[in-house]
């Protein structure tokens, strides 16, 4: 970026003075993973309208919404996971400072509110269908389970992610300088609780 | 022009990868690194998007023989009343796989050869943003297209193909109405094509945002590179809806779920929605690429700078944001109601007037140019010509009482092929023309060239042009024979002929790459220079075939058009006169001591599992478990590789500005060893194979 080359524009040599730099000044790793979030807008947007569209479209005697929720507990885990997003920002800011120690506990942290809300979720699934509400029961089943399906598969490839960073860091391969790595993970960890607090308030608390 | 007297081995030597060929290191003691840059192996481990581009480019054209094929049978089957060549229930199979492979096989992926091959070097970049990620989208698309391929041969001739159409409409697709494995084909195969396609929307987003070179502002981009964006960003944005709908079409066929059971109270209009919301971004995904290829073709053979640069690209931006709220237009008949029926009606018609602009300056641009006619310029004529028709009858389907009277009518097909092929095909086309000594270092055949061109065009239009007469009478699309006496049969056998000319127009061109390719080699392979049609983009300033490393040094732009005016300036009385032979002004390729990223086995392993686990979805659940391991393997393999094989550093140069190896943004004093650059590219590979990751997980379980 500097004068340093001025005088020899045309060297192929000079690409020192060339600082790691991109066109907008973001890394392309961290847009690239912006981008990746823009598309996954679309898709939980797509399955939450597919929600919405369906989860009326059951006969009188079906099992339905108010058969099953259990807004308590659920609240409970989505407090859990909302927890987790603080914790992540500890995360970030601990490897920005160079303490990788607090990292490694931050992430552990992280991975494990991450899991104990997965872990809630497939309690509240395995209570569901023991009420009666499969996969295939009827248009509501079809199109919660898709949805928190889809949504938990998500926060399981998050909890992966950080567990991968956590092995990184204990092999000393994460270091201060690669801050930003765990930066990137925590965009997509936020996206994924934000797209909880949307899916939580359309499918638990909207009137049904 | 610069006919040098390079040797015939130097571009060879400027190929070869700094590297050499001795070494044996195993990154974490495992794997080691594929080396070399010669032989068929290197094709296949190959990073770089060039070759990534031609790859693409070769299996579209092999897609477009299988696809053009079956158009052969449809016709075969139409040619006289009462047909009998191929029977109702493989007619199905025929029509759906051919709209399944020319749109999803053959014009995205001949759309993505031009993108690979030509976005960095338009914006003057060393490669895209992320080379394994850019092979792997490569190898995913394989993945795809084979599998859905594979489809009319397994178990018979098309018994298991999907035959559905390429909208597949629900509740049709369900396993009451479709009973064989064909959709589950189509749903499956889609989805790896969805995922390759997203992750290259990815990957050149972020070239095109943050990999110019410097100077190259926004507004100096050429308008391919700008239609290309474009064409990204709605892949980006598309592709998730009809992934959703796709999972929904497979969990009802493979795992009950009920989204499209009417029995259980749903509604199939939600596939239609869905479908069309992707689908129709999916026309423009189609043809914005033929558009930016025209806006190159015809300020180069009209001599002048493209007319109204800024509505062109704005028009593109515009029609890019219109795609969105058209999509029920394709529903007018599905009794969507008459509000909706309005709104989608007024809003089709609108989205004609940036599409007119573009018409219009192209027109603007030849107008009292001076016009080469070479083959790159006929088909970029022939697409102005034939696309304003296609977009004619395109307008007629705006107004939605006349679209009750066409819908699934020949119509239809006459409309969209106009658009499709008379646009986005010859355009591509156009492409392969003009682009062609680039790639290669010789150009096509010109009067072969133009013999297939006019073939192809006169046969196009006697194909497609009476299907419009044959819709207004009445003639339904999809059905597989019509009576003598509803007088169709005329028009039907003039367009079974004339799909046959068009075939013959084909084998022209594949016959003129045998021709060029032979004559070239005998000539002893002369050099057709950096720049042989006198062109303006910046990847003209380097030599053909570009070698491995682009440029040799960047390049700093200082306007539109840069490569033009370095080559020409303006004498006193404001002549354009040559200012520097091209020979001055670009790079001969000579510079071998660019570092480049390294070849690598995951990419087309990472393809290889995912083809696994598409046909354990289909078949059997253990085979998509196999093919799971493969592709966590693989994610991991990929993650723990170094971006850049360390034992080829030594000279981070050059290629450390673009991208690979974004160690510590500010920081440049640091030794870029081994270590460092080791997992850089680890944020953005969980990024983006989470995106198959979590797809896979939860298709199987």
């Amino acid at each position: 970026m500097t004068s340093e080359t001025g005088a020899a524009e045309a060297a192929t040599q000079s690409a020192h003075a060339e600082e790691h730099h991109t066109s907008t000044g973001i890394s392309n790793e961290k847009l690239a993973m912006w981008v990746f979030l823009g598309s996954e807008c679309l898709l939980f947007g797509g399955l939450i309208s597919v929600y919405m569209f369906n989860k009326g479209r059951i006969g009188p005697n079906d099992v339905g919404p108010n058969d099953v929720f259990d807004i308590p507990f659920t609240s409970v885990s989505s407090f859990v996971l909302l927890m987790s997003s603080l914790t992540m920002v500890f995360a970030v800011s601990s490897i920005a400072r160079g303490d990788l120690r607090g990292n490694r506990i931050w992430l552990t942290t992280t991975a494990a509110l991450g899991a104990t809300f997965v872990a809630g979720q497939v309690y509240e699934f395995t209570a569901f269908y023991s009420e009666g509400l499969g996969f295939t029961t009827n248009l509501f089943g079809s199109a919660f389970y898709a949805l928190t399906g889809f949504h938990g598969a998500h926060v399981t490839i998050g909890i992966i992610m950080l567990m991968s960073l956590l092995v990184m860091s204990l092999r000393g391969n994460l270091t201060q300088e690669r801050a930003e790595t765990v930066e990137i993970i925590g965009l997509y960890w936020h996206f994924v609780d934000i797209v909880w607090i949307v899916i939580f308030t359309i499918v638990y608390l909207f009137p049904q | 022009m610069t006919i040098t007297d390079r040797t015939i081995t130097a571009p060879e030597e400027t190929l070869a990868l700094p590297a050499g060929p001795t070494i044996a290191h195993r990154p974490l003691g495992v794997f080691t690194r594929p080396q070399g840059s010669e032989g068929w192996t290197s094709w296949l481990f190959t990073v770089d998007h060039k070759r990534i581009g031609i790859m693409y480019g070769a299996a579209a054209l092999f897609f477009f023989l299988v696809g053009g094929a079956e158009a052969l049978f449809i016709r075969l089957q139409l040619a006289t009343p009462n047909g009998s060549v191929i029977g109702a229930g493989t007619y199905n199979g025929v029509f759906t796989m051919h709209g399944v492979t020319m749109v999803f096989l053959v014009i995205m992926p001949m759309a993505a050869a031009f993108a690979n091959y030509l976005l960095p070097l338009q914006v003057g970049a060393r490669d895209v943003a992320f080379p394994r990620l850019n092979a792997f989208s490569f190898w995913c698309f394989l993945a795809g297209g084979l599998l859905l391929t594979s489809s009319v041969l397994i178990g018979g001739w098309f018994q298991n193909a999907p035959d559905g159409g390429w909208f597949a409409y629900a509740p049709n697709t369900g396993l009451l109405f479709s009973p064989s494995k064909g959709i589950d084909f189509y749903a499956v195969g889609l989805q790896i094509l969805g995922v390759a396609s997203l992750v290259s929307a990815i990957n050149l987003i972020v070239t095109v945002l943050n990999m110019r070179t410097k100077g190259m502002s926004f507004f100096r981009m050429p308008v391919l590179t700008w239609m290309l964006l474009i064409t990204q960003f709605l892949l980006l944005f598309a592709l998730p809806v009809i992934t959703v709908a796709l999972f929904l079409l497979m969990f009802d066929r493979l795992w009950d779920a009920n989204f499209f059971n009417v029995e259980a109270g749903a509604d199939p209009l939600l596939w239609q929605h869905l479908f069309w919301i992707f689908g129709h971004p999916e026309v423009y995904i189609l043809i914005l690429p033929a558009f930016g290829i025209v806006s190159e073709i015809i300020p180069t053979f009209a001599r002048k700078p493209l007319f109204g640069y800024h509505f062109m690209v704005a028009s593109g931006i515009a029609i890019g944001f219109m795609g969105w709220g058209v999509w029920a237009h394709h529903m007018f008949t599905s009794g969507v109601g008459p509000l909706s029926v309005a709104a989608f009606s007024v809003s089709t018609m609108f989205i004609a007037v940036p599409t007119g602009v573009k018409i219009l300056n192209w027109l603007a641009t030849m107008y009292r140019g001076r016009l080469r006619f070479t083959t790159p310029m006929l088909y970029a004529v022939g697409v102005v010509s034939m696309f304003t028709i296609g977009g004619l009858s395109g307008v007629t389907h705006a107004i939605a009482p006349s679209d009750t009277q066409q819908t699934d009518t020949y119509y239809i097909v006459a409309h969209f092929h106009y658009v499709i092929f008379g646009g986005a095909l010859l355009g591509l086309f156009g492409g392969f023309y003009y682009w062609w000594p680039k790639a290669f270092g010789y150009k096509l055949n010109e009067g072969w060239g133009k013999a297939s061109f006019w073939v192809m065009l006169i046969g196009f239009n006697f194909t497609f042009g009476p299907m419009h007469i044959l819709g207004l009478q009445g003639m339904s699309r999809r059905i597989a024979t019509y009576r003598a006496d509803e007088g169709f049969a005329l028009w039907n056998m003039v367009a079974t002929i004339s799909s046959f000319v068009i075939a013959l127009g084909v084998a022209m061109f594949f016959w003129n790459v045998f021709v060029s390719t032979r004559n070239w080699r005998r000539a002893g392979r002369p050099d057709v220079g950096p720049d042989p049609w006198d062109a303006r983009g910046l990847e003209w300033m380097t030599a053909s075939p570009v070698p491995e490393h682009n440029f040799d040094s960047e390049i700093e732009v200082e306007r539109l058009d840069e490569f033009w005016h370095r080559k020409y300036g303006k004498d006193e009385s404001g002549r354009i006169v040559r200012a520097a032979p091209t020979s001055e002004v670009a790079h001969d390729g000579s510079n071998t001591n660019v570092h480049l990223p390294s070849p690598s086995y995951w990419p087309i392993v990472l393809g290889g599992g995912i083809l696994l686990v598409g046909y354990g979805i289909i078949y059997n659940l253990w085979l998509a478990a196999a093919g799971l391991v493969l592709l966590v393997a693989a994610i991991y393999g990929w993650i723990l590789e170094p971006a850049d094989d360390p034992d080829a550093a030594g000279h981070h140069d050059d290629h450390s500005d673009d991208g690979d190896d974004h160690g510590d943004p500010g920081s440049n004093g640091g030794p870029s060893g081994n270590g460092d650059s080791a997992e850089t590219e680890g944020p953005e590979d969980r990024g983006g194979d989470s995106a198959e990751t979590e797809e896979e997980a939860a298709t199987v379980g």
